[in-house]
């Protein structure tokens, strides 16, 4: 067996020095350790080390069930929790050949994009908290509580709410759901003219945020970077575009796409996809049919042996589960190819250069969920 | 290009690709001997130009250690599986790719920490998530742990 | 005027405590006596407004955030503060190994000293300041300058990169901004013709400064604004402590009495500065009068003038906490670009398009 090599130590020249971010730092979101080379302020090379919040997750799916395992999802990117069962749902219910009914694809469209919202808001509280704006952390999640309560409301849970099942939902939606989520629209759409004012439009936060860790469109591609970070740089791999699931193929909304490949790009990417995911709540919400909240499921699910890969948008990017399944309830392996992950590789590419506040801006303009690299 | 042509054109790089029926995505076995060869030339051709490698994952399939492949165009949207295989499980080793996908530099690293499957030139190949100094390959079917395992 | 009632009773005061110690003691030992009042008074006219102004900044950063802010310690969160104190007071005062011990200690010590000789200069009522220099407006800038030794010190000998990153930053912005605070007081004194505080105040009797100077004195007060914000690290200006960046930069290795040292000097910069600003741009404790409309002066006489300097100290400070708590922060490079580039010449111009405008006569 081959050794193992020892971490290198990065080579000291003349007027380097290495600073320490993390694992506990308030702009890591998340616990992960950087190993920055400085000269001066300028960023030399930046090393991330991963695995702080490593669960195993893949080893775990092997003994789980289908069911177990969307709870398991819930925990690795957990602002997108809905979107990751989705994934897990959609993959069962895919290889099985199974019709969910029209309800329940209208609630988890509705329920996606609402996630989609909150984990932008959640983003741009913390971007602008990270960029020194410690107002937006408040405005940002006063707006997001209206969502976690309309969540709370049916499904039971604010966070980590495990709501779909292979087949359907857990159980029917709240009667208040359809108009608290229309009010929660109206409430937003004017808030989000103000968080337009505090920060895009503010100079100070233009400058810091201009032609800052400028990502091409080649590298974005070579390096997998999706989601709002890739499509900041005109990679155009919307998977609600590309390969839709649930409704997306019904509803009418724009990929939004931005050449520039900077941190302002990759901000303003989030700020359109806001009003995009209320576009497309507003054409669905009123016209949820009656009817079932869930298709009839055998109690043990056993997938056909063979492989599968399904696709999901989540808020970060694409997330990719590929299954190996022998026809036992337990996968037999069970990959998640998740978007933080290719994310934060190329945030050393990008970084080199520029100064340390730039590195927080840029760190915070990928939106980076940890668990979400280490599962 | 369609399903046909692409089949096409992997052999003809190939000849001693498998093709396995009825998966997905068009999904071949290649040999591993000709895996960087491929891969570059399945990205640079500009009929295929497979730019995009979305996931590449290890397994451990109990006889053999394989590593897959999932690649896509988006140019000209297509996708494409390749899977690599090596019985040898004391030294598995591949070549690296992450000369011609940069995303397969933490992607080979995870594979090393989790299957411990070295990859040839890779840049910078070590463990990822788990301490430098852990001893085994969690992903491997063969894997004891009294200390973090919990069976039930 | 009314406020004769009111200088009256200050000057009454302070010459009946004179008489007295005149009195019993010998002379030597009367002017050590007088002045170690003096000394304690400003301490504790120190303190208090430290405390009261931590209060309201958190007050104020609260209500700009849809939250409420302290609210339980003592009606309306009133006793916070002195229970924040009492905590620092009780805590453990971390000493480093590897750093230089007598730095490390004076470093507090001499940012505190800094603000304390600059606030003795400042008039608060007619009358009611400690010394009168004629040279006031140049001890005042050149006293507050020596503050940034104290940053200084604090980040190199606390041995640690952060620090040392936050020091240095700090010191760079420090000094640059002088510069910009220093002249654009200077355009003011061109329209007084005086360094005085006493009589730049009285200058202002029959309108504000920057009323009088219109055009150049408005310009000025800007660049003041924005450079004293710069010269106290505070709001969009504060990289050298960027929580989210560097942990607490310079003073991230004090703790206990030591930070409370940095924390209050903080807060009583913002204080001068902002005195400074109220006292030259608008007017001190002057009220606000018209020339001409006798009726309305003598109504405006009859609010106190340590009213007017509070309440004008007060609207700038509360205008410096809103842009704090707004604004982004700005990078390094940026600062210093904004300095160099862009305040700078415009102060130059300024200064310029103020010696002109009171050649001619074109000021009211």
């Amino acid at each position: 067996m081959k050794e193992v090599i020892h971490t290198p130590v990065p080579s000291v020249e003349e007027e380097e020095y290495h600073i320490n971010m993390g694992p506990q730092h308030p702009s890591t979101h998340g616990v992960l350790r950087l190993v920055v080379s400085l000269q001066g302020e300028i960023v030399k090379s930046l090393k991330p080390h991963c695995g702080y919040i490593h669960r195993g997750m893949e080893k775990m799916c092997e003994k789980d069930t289908y069911p177990q395992i969307i709870h398991l999802t819930d925990r690795m990117d957990y602002l997108s929790a809905h979107i990751n069962n989705h994934a897990v749902c959609l993959l069962v219910e895919n290889a099985l050949q199974i019709e969910v009914p029209e309800r329940v694809k209208y609630v988890r469209t509705i329920m996606d994009e609402l996630c989609r919202i909150q984990s932008h808001q959640l983003w741009w509280s913390s971007f602008g908290m990270d960029l020194g704006g410690l107002t937006c952390f408040f405005y940002g999640l006063r707006d997001r509580e209206k969502i976690l309560d309309i969540w709370e409301e049916t499904t039971g849970a604010r966070f980590l709410q495990s709501y779909y099942t292979p087949g359907g939902l857990m159980w029917d939606i709240h009667p208040d759901f359809q108009k608290k989520t229309k009010e929660f629209l109206k409430y937003f759409r004017k808030k989000i003219r103000d968080y337009e004012k505090i920060l895009s439009g503010n100079v100070i936060f233009r400058e810091r945020s201009r032609n800052i860790g400028v990502l091409s469109k080649e590298d974005a591609i070579s390096f997998g970077v999706t989601g709002p970070s890739g499509r900041g740089s005109g990679f155009s791999c919307d998977i609600r575009k590309h390969n839709p699931y649930a409704l997306y193929d019904k509803v009418e909304f724009k990929e939004i796409l931005y050449h520039e490949g900077d941190t302002l790009a990759r901000y303003m990417v989030r700020m359109d996809e806001m009003y995009e995911s209320m576009h497309i709540i507003d054409q669905l919400i009123d016209n949820i049919p009656q009817g079932d909240y869930s298709a009839k499921m055998k109690a043990v699910i056993k997938l056909p042996a063979g492989e599968y890969y399904q696709r999901v948008e989540t808020a970060r990017g694409e997330l990719g589960l590929y299954c190996i399944s022998d026809g036992n309830k337990t996968p037999y392996r069970l990959k998640f190819r998740t978007p933080s992950f290719s994310n934060l590789s190329v945030l050393d590419h990008i970084t080199r250069g520029l100064k340390i506040a730039d590195l927080v801006a840029i760190g915070g303009s990928l939106d980076l969920v940890i668990p979400d690299i280490d599962r | 290009m369609d399903l046909e042509k692409l089949k096409e054109r992997v052999l003809t790089l190939a000849p001693e690709a498998e093709l396995e029926e009825n998966k997905q995505f068009l999904t071949f076995i290649i040999p591993t001997g000709k895996l960087h060869y491929i891969a570059l030339k399945l990205k640079e051709d500009e009929d295929t130009a497979f730019d995009y490698l979305f996931c590449q994952s290890g397994t451990d399939m109990g006889k053999y250690l394989m590593v897959v492949y999932h690649l896509k165009s988006t140019t000209h949207d297509h996708s494409l599986v390749l899977k690599v295989k090596t019985e040898d499980r004391q030294n598995p080793s591949f070549d690296s790719v992450c000369d011609i996908w940069r995303t397969a530099e933490f992607h080979e690293r995870e594979i090393f920490d989790m299957l411990g499957i070295w990859f040839n030139n890779h840049t910078d190949l070590r463990r990822l998530f788990l301490d430098d100094n852990w001893v085994g390959f969690p992903l491997r079917k063969d894997y004891q742990d009294e200390v973090n395992i919990v069976e039930i | 005027m009314a406020s004769n009632i009111y200088d009256n009773f200050v000057t009454s005061l302070t010459q009946w405590i004179h008489n007295g110690l005149y009195h019993m003691l010998p002379p030597f030992w009367a002017l050590v006596a007088e002045l170690t009042i003096i000394g304690l008074v400003f301490l504790l006219f120190y303190a208090v407004v430290g405390l009261f102004l931590v209060y309201a900044e958190r007050k104020v950063c609260a209500f700009m955030q849809n939250r409420v802010g302290p609210n339980r310690v003592g009606p309306y969160g009133i006793f916070q503060t002195i229970a924040d104190f009492i905590k620092l007071l009780m805590k453990e005062l971390v000493k480093i190994k590897n750093s230089d011990q007598l730095l490390f200690n004076l470093a507090p010590f001499i940012v505190i000293i800094a603000s304390f000789m600059a606030i003795a200069a400042i008039p608060f009522s007619k009358g009611l300041h400690a010394i009168d220099f004629d040279i006031g407006i140049l001890y005042v800038i050149a006293v507050s300058s020596l503050g940034v030794v104290g940053v200084l010190l604090a980040g190199w000998s606390s041995n640690n990169k952060y620090s040392l990153i936050g020091a240095m930053r700090s010191g760079a912005q420090i000094i640059s901004y002088e510069l910009s605070v220093g002249m654009s007081l200077l355009t003011i004194i061109i329209l007084a013709g005086t360094m005085q505080f006493s009589e730049i105040v009285q200058g202002q009797e029959y309108g504000w400064f920057i009323f009088k100077g219109h055009i150049p004195a408005f310009i000025a007060f800007i660049i003041f604004l924005i450079a004293s914000t710069a010269e106290t690290n505070r709001g969009p200006f504060d990289l050298a402590e960027a929580e989210s960046e560097l942990t607490a930069g310079f003073h991230t290795e004090y703790s206990g009495i030591k930070f409370a040292f940095f924390f209050l000097a903080e807060y009583m910069n913002m204080f001068i500065v902002a005195s400074i600003g109220a006292t030259v741009f608008l007017g001190g404790w002057m009220p606000f009068h018209v020339w001409g409309w006798t009726g309305f002066n003598q109504v405006m006489d009859y609010i106190p003038p340590l009213f007017w300097y509070f309440g004008k100290t007060g609207f700038i400070i509360w205008l410096m906490m809103w842009f704090k708590w707004t604004f982004p922060r700005l990078r390094i490079d940026q600062l210093l670009t904004l300095e160099w580039k862009y305040l700078l010449p415009i102060n130059l111009f300024n200064i310029l398009l103020m010696a002109f405008v009171v050649l001619m006569g074109w000021h009211f």
